[in-house]
């Protein structure tokens, strides 16, 4: 007889999995974090390497001499300077042989954002194409300058003229590049990106472009905002935590170490000492501080956008930390220009190394196979615990089939039992998604607050009413508060969650790590029984909400600008408005995750826990 | 006249008369020599196998040997040049129509005169072998078929990714030892060459031509199996490598190479050690049937028609003036007066002597 169809050795599994079920979940949870906690440990990580054939060894020779008028542009910028000089960029672009074109763009934001001061977007974007001399215009490279208005990323637009002065006398172009100043950083990109490809995915109006170049390979963005520049930051992390092609950061880091600049990830120097103690938080902090970034799912450069269209992108920012050794410009220079020119000798785009990795530190990095036995470890201990409902479910069947006589014969839960927490749940979290942007306006009418606050606020309020739901819906249902009952749900809902967190985290591994950490232990454990008080403050603690403000509240920390409860109170909440604009604006798929499914899966376990 | 006499004029007559004999033993020597290898022409198939604007290298490594080849005598009717890829005119040569093979500049191999004849996706491994055992369509023009008959000495070289026991052509698909050879022993059976000389630069070469067969075959190779063949030097305006390590000391060997040079195989195979190459080049002889040591490099780098005939007429012309029909050698009629003489003053002399005076 097989070990799954024989009755007697199955229930000898079925004893052992109910018996050692808590040990193993408790291992298996220990274990995710240790494992987690581990990846940072520089010999479990492996050195990068360049995997793309095509791109060779760092073999680029460097043109010094046009690189110089980066300062000279940086001061007729500064004059010529009130938004968007549009026309003196026209002819700036111009008389560098660019075929230059305009894009203007306009959005009304669902609700003004308050970090970036603005309601209703208006902008311009300017693009020239430098032609290939030779080939067909049949690929492309982006090279873009967010042009904020004000006094930042000045130089990185003045670099960019450079360069288009120093490529326009090369022959060696196989693709055409493409000089993008945007306005309004991401609003500009989105808008670029979406007429380019001709899509419409965010509502944004913008006119048609003009001028098109052939499908884009890559594309590098810059933001330079001071003169003096002691160092690089690499920002990988785009939209939904979507990440560009490991190649492009190992030929940053290569092309940094051949030229001597010194180049940092998640602003963070690299550190010879792996084998100390210090060396190796520092390492675990910069992991962390990268998985908070990617689990936010917002685009933390102009890059993130580009990600969706399998274009490899990658942020490239100045830094200034008043160090004694700087770089001046024409290194810069050099570094970008020699990057362009080993991604013109690409044949394909980038695809022979890795799309989802962790990077301790810009030369190790984790591969997805080796951190998704963490996350596998998690969600192993919800399937172990449903496992467990599972038997003891049929347990109760396989007595009534020994033929003793039950008083009441317990027959299978009604649907219509569990089926009503999970309708009210969902309910609840569309109208977590819907209402706080559609009742802005009435709540501004009925409170002293402005449109933001409202909307944030009337998120929170309607998530802490639903901590209210299980006493109503227990009036509403008919009183089948039987023992199957919440087991039923609970099984439902675990599987429920296991698949969400699942799918979760292959596309977004950080978010779905982050949600398991704290979601895995409370619904595994949650039962009728325990003690109410204390559970549901456990439970409230370690709902989605309170994850995200722990979050705040650790980001703070490894960015080493820790912040006081209140002040995290209002980081929070910004966060919260920053995360819906992000839904609404440029599609960031937490939000909706958030409200949709995760806050209703834990609406569900909440009813379980006052099920009576 | 006393018998002492005689023996001295027959002495004399006999050594004037053996000078010119025993020089023309000597030209007849030399041009058996010349014909020992027994071939008539020469033919040269040079096959780079990689596209793709990092492997310039293959490019410029067969046009390295073309160039040495057509210097050494081999007309463009008899080589058939197979290129990949057209490094010279992509768009990412910052010298466009040029392929350099050395980081000087020195040397454009590409030049004016290059005659490509398998060019581009006509380079497949079908392609190839239909090149060496002749079986093409009748409409191939003559430029790109390999009409060798039996006394043909032919150069094959071969440079790409290779592994063990295969060559890949195109990144698409492989060419295995084991169809070389049997390509290689067709040739023999249809008497399409007298000998053939192969050599690879290519990862692992030497497992190409370890399953050879027939007769008057010599391998090179720029690597053991199991090891890499490296390439040379990059350069950074061009911003690829131009040439493989093997290759490159390979041409520097050719270029001292002239059409009347002497230089044979086995200085062939000290070409590119291990202290210069990182790989071991190896060689296979096993199956030729002369010794290499008396093989010229010329004998599969040049072109016999030219070599034959200059160099005959170089040796004689500079030691003797040609001759058309047969004259008594020079010093004979000098030597038959003097006899005359002798013999005339023997019996004549003194008596003579004295009635004259």
């Amino acid at each position: 007889m097989g070990l799954l169809s024989d009755p007697s050795r199955r229930k000898v599994l079925t004893g052992l999995l109910t018996r050692l079920n808590t040990p193993i979940c408790i291992v298996c949870y220990l274990a995710g974090i240790v494992w987690f906690m581990g990846l940072a440990f520089e010999p479990f990580t492996l050195r990068t390497y360049m995997s793309e054939n095509a791109m060779g060894s760092t073999m680029v020779s460097s043109g010094e001499r046009a690189l110089s008028l980066a300062k000279e542009f940086d001061a007729h910028k500064r004059q010529a300077y009130d938004g968007m000089p549009v026309e003196w960029l026209v002819k700036a672009m111009q008389s560098r042989g660019l075929e230059v074109f305009t894009q203007s763009f306009s959005r009304k934001l669902p609700f003004p954002d308050e970090n970036k001061e603005r309601y209703m977007v208006r902008g311009t974007n300017v693009y020239g194409i430098l032609r290939a001399p030779r080939a067909p215009r049949t690929e492309a490279l982006v090279i873009s300058a967010p042009c904020s208005p004000g006094d930042s990323n000045n130089q990185a637009v003045g670099l960019l003229l450079a360069l288009a002065q120093y490529f326009r006398n090369q022959v060696y172009w196989a693709k055409d590049i493409i000089f993008l100043v945007n306005e309004h950083d991401l609003m500009g990109t989105q808008a670029w990106l979406e007429a380019y490809h001709h899509t419409n995915i965010t509502g944004m109006e913008y006119s048609p472009l003009q001028g098109r170049a052939g499908s884009i390979q890559a594309a590098l963005s810059l933001e330079l905002s001071s003169d003096v520049i002691t160092s690089l930051d690499l920002i990988l992390e785009g939209l939904n935590g979507q990440l560009p092609n490991l190649d492009l950061a190992n030929l940053f880091y290569a092309f940094c170490q051949k030229l001597g600049v010194l180049c940092t990830i998640q602003g963070k120097l690299q550190r010879n000492d792996w084998d100390t103690a210090e060396g190796y938080t520092h390492a675990a902090q910069t992991m962390m501080l990268m998985v908070l970034k990617q689990a936010c799912g917002r685009s933390w450069g102009d890059h993130g956008l580009f990600l969706r269209y399998h274009i490899e992108a990658a942020s490239v920012r100045g830094i200034n930390s008043f160090r004694h050794y700087k770089t001046d410009a024409a290194t810069i220079g050099r570094l970008l220009e020699g990057m362009v020119r080993k991604l013109n000798n690409l044949l394909e785009r980038l695809h022979q190394s890795y799309f989802f990795y962790l990077l301790p530190s810009l030369s190790r990095f984790v591969s997805i196979g080796c951190y998704m036995l963490a996350f596998g470890l998690l969600v192993v201990i919800l399937l172990l615990r449903a496992l467990d409902l599972w038997v003891h479910l049929g347990a109760p069947a396989l007595a009534a089939v020994e033929g003793v006589t039950e008083a009441q014969q317990p027959s299978g839960p009604g649907v219509l039992t569990v089926l009503t927490p999970v309708v009210i749940s969902h309910l609840t979290g569309v109208a977590l998604y819907l209402l706080p942007v559609h009742l802005q306006e009435m709540a501004v009418e009925h409170f002293p607050v402005s449109e933001t606050e409202a909307v944030v606020l009337t998120a929170v309020a309607i998530y802490t009413a639903g901590l209210a739901l299980p006493h109503n819906t227990q009036r509403l249902l008919s009183g089948e508060g039987t023992e199957q009952g919440w087991k039923v749900l609970k099984l439902t809902a675990l599987l429920y969650l296991a698949v969400l967190l699942g799918c979760t985290a292959l596309i977004n591994f950080s978010l779905g790590f982050i949600l398991a950490v704290t979601l895995v232990p409370i619904t595994a454990s949650m039962t009728p029984h325990m003690p109410k008080a204390l559970s549901a403050l456990v439970m409230v603690l370690l709902s989605p909400a309170f994850t995200v403000l722990y979050c705040v509240f650790i980001y703070q920390e490894l960015i080493e600008a820790p912040v006081s409860v209140s002040e995290g109170w209002m980081l929070f909440l910004s966060v919260i408005s920053q995360g819906i604009l992000d839904h609404a604006l440029y599609g960031s798929l937490v939000y909706p995750l958030l409200a949709l499914f995760i806050y209703p899966c834990w609406l569900m376990f909440w009813n379980i826990l006052f099920w009576s | 006249m006393d018998y002492y006499n005689l023996l001295t004029t027959c002495a004399f007559i006999h050594l004037l008369v053996s000078i010119p004999y025993a020089y023309s033993n000597y030209v007849e020597n030399k041009a058996g020599q010349f014909f020992s290898s027994g071939h008539t022409n020469n033919w040269a198939v040079l096959v780079c196998t990689s596209r793709f604007w990092f492997n310039y290298r293959h490019v410029a490594n067969t046009l390295s040997v073309y160039r040495s080849v057509k210097r050494l005598g081999i007309p463009d009717s008899h080589i058939v040049l197979m290129l990949a890829d057209d490094m010279a005119c992509n768009y990412r040569n910052p010298k466009p129509a040029t392929v350099f093979s050395h980081k000087n500049m020195e040397l454009n191999v590409y030049g004016d005169d290059v005659e490509v004849d398998y060019r581009g996706y006509e380079v497949t491994v079908e392609n190839f072998l239909r090149v060496l055992t002749g079986r093409l369509p009748p409409s191939t023009p003559r430029s790109k078929r390999l009409l060798s008959d039996d006394r043909s000495n032919i150069l094959i070289y071969l440079t790409g990714h290779g592994g063990n026991g295969f060559l890949k052509f195109q990144d698409s698909e492989e060419i295995s030892n084991m169809e070389l050879a049997d390509a290689f022993e067709q040739m023999w059976q249809k008497r399409r060459y007298n000998e053939l000389l192969f050599i690879i630069d290519t990862c692992q070469g030497a497992s190409m031509y370890e399953r050879f067969y027939s007769p008057n075959l010599m391998a090179l190779a720029s690597s053991q199996v199991g090891e890499d063949s490296l390439s040379h030097q990059p350069d950074l305006a061009i911003g690829v490598h131009l040439m493989d390590k093997y290759t490159f000391y390979l041409l520097e060997f050719l270029e001292e190479v002239h059409p009347a040079s002497q230089a044979n195989m086995n200085d062939l195979f000290k070409v590119c050690p291990q202290s210069q190459c990182v790989s071991t080049p190896g060689h296979r002889t096993d199956l030729f049937q002369r010794n290499p040591g008396s093989v010229l490099i010329t004998d599969f780098f040049g072109s016999v028609l030219l070599h034959d005939m200059k160099q005959l007429v170089a040796d004689v012309s500079s030691q003797k003036p040609k001759q058309k029909d047969w004259h008594p050698p020079d010093g004979f009629i000098l030597g038959l007066w003097t006899l005359i003489l002798l013999v005339f003053f023997q019996t004549y002399g003194i008596k003579h002597l004295k009635h004259i005076f």
